[in-house]
């Protein structure tokens, strides 16, 4: 039986998202699809399989993507669904872990990767809304709603940027006493 | 750069691949020698290989036709590095026992 929830989760707040589709797991729901706030789950056994996603570095049909994809597959995950670069993984396990990353230096990489993505669409965001701007006090034109809810946006984006920012400078800081 | 600590992952990759031996491998290998200690995540060990083979350290061996699985081996260099290591470690160790007196 499928099940279908739609739910949104903030980029930088991707652990939690993780959490929840592990949660669904663990209920007997496992991931089978991805789309915009779209979860669509097949029925499993509950606690049999861990997900874990990421951010891949290249677009998805990128080779250096496929060889990745198929290096993680070769060690007995499963790839599952990609949405906008998000790569969805799931594994049977029995208790055991599922984690893409090992160490310090490799999860800071990763969020370095999402820093760098987010960043992208906080500026394109704040361009907008300030270009909007700039057109209705020095250009004579209406306001556009549509360049308010840009602005807004990025500035809302922003705030989730710095915290994460911060968030991987305490990681940063704590490999340099532990690896 | 001989003086840079490697990696605990680094090590155990390099020294797995004294024997060629594909990606699962490594993780497993990796797990058994540390007996469970480490356990190298697969994304981990992805960037570890690529950024090794960039710099000559182990090589990528023709693998069987039709199979996906690469193996990989360790390069005279990795070993250079690998003893280098192992003498970095031995420093540490007789420090810390003189040192502590354990």
């Amino acid at each position: 039986m499928k099940k279908i929830i739609h739910k949104c989760f903030f980029i930088w707040n991707f652990d939690k998202e993780e959490k929840w589709l592990n949660e669904m797991a663990a209920k007997g729901f496992i991931l089978n699809s991805v789309g915009f706030c779209r979860y669509e789950f097949d029925e499993c056994i509950p606690g049999e399989y861990k997900i874990c996603m990421e951010l891949l570095e290249n677009k998805f049909k990128d080779i250096e993507n496929i060889n990745y994809i198929n290096f993680i597959e070769e060690t007995g995950a499963e790839h599952i669904s990609t949405y906008v670069r998000w790569a969805y993984f799931r594994k049977k396990t029995e208790g055991e872990d599922f984690r893409l990353f090992s160490d310090n230096a490799s999860i800071v990489k990763h969020m370095t990767r999402i820093i760098h993505f987010t960043a992208l669409i906080c500026g394109l965001n704040l361009y907008t809304g300030c270009y909007n701007l700039f057109l209705y006090f020095y250009g004579g034109s209406w306001i556009n709603l549509g360049g308010c809810i840009n602005l807004l946006l990025g500035i809302f984006i922003a705030i989730g940027l710095l915290w994460f920012i911060g968030k991987r400078k305490k990681i940063k800081a704590e490999s340099q006493i532990f690896e | 750069m001989s003086n840079q600590a490697l990696t605990e992952a680094v090590y155990y990759i390099l020294l797995s691949l004294v024997e060629p031996m594909h990606g699962y491998g490594i993780m497993q290998n990796v797990e058994q020698l540390s007996n469970g200690r480490v356990k190298l995540a697969a994304g981990t060990l992805y960037g570890a290989i690529n950024t090794l083979l960039e710099k000559g350290w182990i090589v990528a061996l023709s693998g069987e036709k039709g199979s996906r699985k690469k193996e990989y081996l360790i390069t005279e260099q990795g070993k250079k590095m690998l003893h280098s290591e192992i003498i970095r470690l031995k420093e540490l160790l007789e420090n810390g026992k003189y040192i502590l007196g354990v």
